[in-house]
């Protein structure tokens, strides 16, 4: 049985540079830097200190508020450098390698035959903890408050994201032993959602409430989805897991081993072939990108993660721990004649003023980084709402967020948005205001204020 | 490419310098900046606040032409010259004599109220940091369309100094304001100069120098110019057709009078989203409903022709749109996204409100038969509230779903 969520409110962004549907095992990288900024809220304390051997899956580090959340080593190696900031704050974490991989065995877990606790131990034992996280604010899960809910998207709809149907095929078993220890969790449902028009791995799973998405971006994003279907009231908490991880969870909870491999898709109009790559989380992104169509010192921006939402790494830089997508783009720092006044055919508009975007709906653009204008405070309205689907009104929250009145944000729906459901406002916005790190501050604040 | 390279390292040069944002001001014009994304999504759409400026400027392009013409027209057509035009395309109308009158008088009020108000712009841009905002571009534009032909200069200089700074820079410039800076300096020059704002002598080029001249003793004709708005309200019939009106080959403010071609923009404002088509067609809806109120009232009897309202209130309904500054307003004022309502639902009550008011001034003030500037900036200061309460309905919604979960 499924329910159908249609979308109307949103913009699909039509990129070049979309991943062929092949797969090709990526060169090993020699290195491996996990960052602690990957884990939004997370204070590192080391549990290895430099120089040590570690073994795939074994703790490097936990939180400093809640010991009993691990982060783990995605391969065995030695760890050859802690990088630090100013006041000795960790920002990463190097790894090399070994030659021949070795893993820290935790054993074949029955998920049918444990209680919620016991499988709530192994995960955060495991490191599996990290793939967790909670609305409200967008941060790892508080293992300690049991969701209402947990909310599994396997369905993209984010420009050039990886097809989850596609890298997640024959992955059924992992999934399913996901699913299935994420549910003693909960006392609610687990909802997962597939694209309409999907066949996606996902789509059979038992222990689920399967739920099928259509229409434009962000209908993929998981906050949409949460908004439509049971949204998170104040005093309430929903986890929600990404589809990818899930398969990593599942092979931990089925031979033991926590393997960080990934399907990632490269993509972006700067790839000359873009396609799919087997990698392993924190691994470098240059054993990637060279080989297949950047070029080398070329003024390009690669971001870990998809345009709206990635981060922008260094061509020395490592894939984040939760993207499956690295996309590498022009960067657009050149200035432009009249770029303000003259006609435009070959950006995307969200009006018509002398802009022909709206001609040509299913045209393939080549966006670079430019912001298209300086910042300015808010001015137009209304656009916003054009591709922000959730019963709440974006402009009022933002601003709410930007003169930090609390009571103000949990009215408008705080506890329901995080960063990347305004992406597409973002997107639009003629102001050119930073909304998603606006929201990442008010939800920081909120953090502070309220817990 | 030398121009771009010179002014890069010319910018480079002023970068934290006082100078910086008036230098910037320049350069964006001429090149859309070499700005990269810092933070979040890493592409953005290619509109920026100037292409939207740009887009309401060129909306009122047509109008200005026309009201460079009208005033011509006007002049010669006061004195006796020329014959009345007879139909939109008429040479009596779009001749040079009409154009050079036009130009003569219009044209400095263009330069002054842009000079004065990007001045002073540029000003608060130095003075407090923070990049030369392109609110002004529309401002300036839309200032000396809404005014009549013989302002002085230094009349409209001083407004627009005093809207500029006290309408807008004083709540922190463009998208701060409460209230609509090209209205703030209209209703100043009304206020402070109220003979040179209304009556029948100052829609026409040269009548008040003709009224000196008479009081001097010379003796040539008097001008009259009265707007169809004025004899109405004095209850005289007025000496123009539906057509005039609608072409605008009436006398006005300068470019007020062509609701043929304000209905163009409007088509062009809302085909392109810059305008809200929800203000607008709420705004005409609200002085529709008000006009068929009046038109009701005296078709059951009760005014009395010797009424002083009568004229104005027995005006077919849907001639409100038609005459006077309304149609100019509904479509380039009310649609003002910063001083209007930003929530949809609240851009329908705002709208309806400015339309009905608006109507319901004209009528009932003879002494000043123009309400929709008065309207609008009413409705600016509502507007605030009436979003206030559409935010809380979503807000309600949002507490009774947690009430029916925690019952």
């Amino acid at each position: 049985m499924s329910n159908d969520i249609k979308i109307k409110k949103g913009l699909d962004i039509k990129l070049k540079g979309e991943a062929e549907k092949t797969t090709e095992k990526a060169v090993l990288s020699n290195f491996y830097t996990l960052r602690p900024e990957d884990f939004h809220g997370v204070i590192p304390k080391l549990i290895l200190k430099e120089g040590a051997k570690v073994q795939a899956g074994e703790p490097i580090f936990y939180d400093k508020s809640n010991e009993a959340v691990k982060f783990v080593s995605p391969v065995s190696g030695e760890i050859i450098e802690i990088q630090r900031a100013e006041k000795r704050r960790i920002v990463g974490i190097k790894i090399q390698a070994d030659k021949e991989q070795s893993y820290q065995d935790y054993g074949q877990f029955n998920v049918d035959a444990v209680d919620a606790e016991t499988v709530k131990a192994h995960l955060l034992a495991t490191g599996c903890w990290a793939f967790i996280k909670q609305r409200p604010y967008d941060i790892i899960a508080k293992p300690d408050r049991a969701p209402k809910a947990i909310f599994i998207s396997a369905y993209a709809s984010a420009p050039l994201a990886a097809d989850l149907d596609y890298v997640l095929q024959g992955k059924e078993a992992e999934l399913q032993a996901a699913v299935t220890a994420l549910s003693k969790l909960t006392e609610g449902k687990v909802h997962v959602s597939i694209g309409s028009k999907s066949n996606s791995p996902l789509a059979g799973l038992s222990n689920i409430t399967l739920h099928k998405v259509s229409g434009p971006h962000p209908s993929g994003n998981v906050g949409t989805q949460i908004n439509k279907i049971d949204p998170v009231n104040k005093g309430e908490v929903v986890w929600t897991v990404a589809a990818q991880d899930l398969v990593i969870i599942g092979e931990l909870l089925l031979t033991g081993k926590f393997n960080a491999e990934r399907i990632v898709a490269l993509v972006g109009s700067s790839v000359k072939k873009p396609r799919y790559f087997v990698t392993k989380i924190a691994s470098e992104v240059s054993t990637m990108v060279y080989d297949n169509g950047v070029e080398q010192n070329s003024n390009d921006r690669i971001i870990s993660g998809n345009v709206l939402t990635g981060k922008h790494v260094k061509p020395d830089g490592y894939l984040d721990y939760y993207s499956n997508t690295i996309t590498v783009i022009p960067e657009g720092d050149d200035y432009e004649f009249f770029g303000w006044n003259k006609p435009v055919f070959d950006k995307i508009s969200s009006s018509r003023a002398l802009t022909f975007s709206w001609l040509t709906p299913n045209k393939k653009y080549d966006l670079d980084t430019n912001t298209n204008g300086e910042h300015r405070n808010f001015v137009l309205t209304g656009n916003y709402e054009e591709v922000f689907p959730f019963d709440i009104y974006p402009m009022q929250i933002l601003k709410a967020c930007l003169y930090q009145d609390l009571d103000e944000m949990e009215a408008l729906g705080m506890y329901e948005v995080a960063p990347e459901d305004f992406a597409l406002t973002e997107f639009v916005c003629v102001s050119k205001q930073p909304h998603q790190q606006i929201i990442r501050k008010g939800l920081d604040v909120m953090i502070k204020e309220i817990g | 490419m030398g121009l771009k390279s010179n002014l890069h390292s010319l910018k480079e040069k002023y970068r934290g310098t006082k100078m910086a944002p008036a230098f910037n001001a320049l350069h964006t014009f001429l090149y859309a900046p070499n700005e990269t994304t810092h933070s979040g999504s890493h592409i953005r759409v290619v509109d920026d606040l100037k292409r939207t400026m740009n887009t309401v400027i060129m909306a009122l392009v047509p109008c200005l032409i026309f009201g460079m013409f009208n005033a011509g027209y006007q002049h010669h057509l006061a004195l006796g010259e020329i014959g009345r035009a007879d139909g939109f395309f008429s040479a009596i109308f779009w001749s040079w004599d009409n154009l050079v009158i036009g130009l003569w008088k219009v044209l400095p009020l263009v330069i002054v109220s842009y000079g004065v108000g990007l001045a002073i712009e540029f000003l608060f841009a130095v003075i407090k940091g923070h990049e030369v905002e392109e609110g002004y571009l529309v401002t300036g534009m839309l200032v000396p369309l809404i005014v009549p032909i013989d302002t002085p200069l230094w009349m409209l200089g001083v407004a627009v100094a005093f809207g500029v700074v006290i309408g807008k820079e004083v709540f922190g410039g463009t998208g701060m304001n409460i209230l609509n800076p090209a209205l703030t300096i209209r209703a100043f020059l009304f206020f402070a100069y109220p003979t040179w704002m209304s009556g029948d002598k100052v829609w026409v080029h040269g009548a008040v120098a003709r009224d000196k001249a008479i009081a001097a003793g010379q003796n040539v004709d008097a001008i009259s110019g009265e707007t169809v708005l004025g004899s109405l309200a004095q209850n005289h019939e007025p000496s123009y057709s539906v057509a005039e009106m609608f072409f605008g080959m009436i006398p006005g403010s300068v470019g007020e009078t062509s609701t043929m071609l304000i209905l163009l923009g409007a088509l062009f404002l809302i085909f392109t989203k810059i305008g809200s088509w929800r203000i607008i067609v709420s705004t005409v809806a609200g002085a529709l409903t008000m006009g068929l109120i009046f038109n009701f009232v005296v078709a059951q009897g009760w005014i009395s022709e010797s009424s002083k309202f009568f004229g104005l209130m027995n005006t077919t309904w849907w001639h409100h749109l038609l005459i006077g500054g309304f149609a100019f307003g509904a479509v380039y004022m009310a649609t003002d996204p910063v001083t209007g309502s930003q929530t949809n639902i609240g851009k329908w009550y705002y709208g309806f409100f400015i339309g009905f008011i608006s109507i319901l001034i004209r009528v009932f003030n003879p002494a000043y038969p123009e309400g929709v500037m008065l309207a609008i900036l009413l409705m600016n200061v509502f507007a605030p509230t009436i979003d206030h309460y559409v935010v809380q309905g979503n807000v309600k919604k949002r507490m009774k779903r947690l009430k029916v979960k925690t019952a």
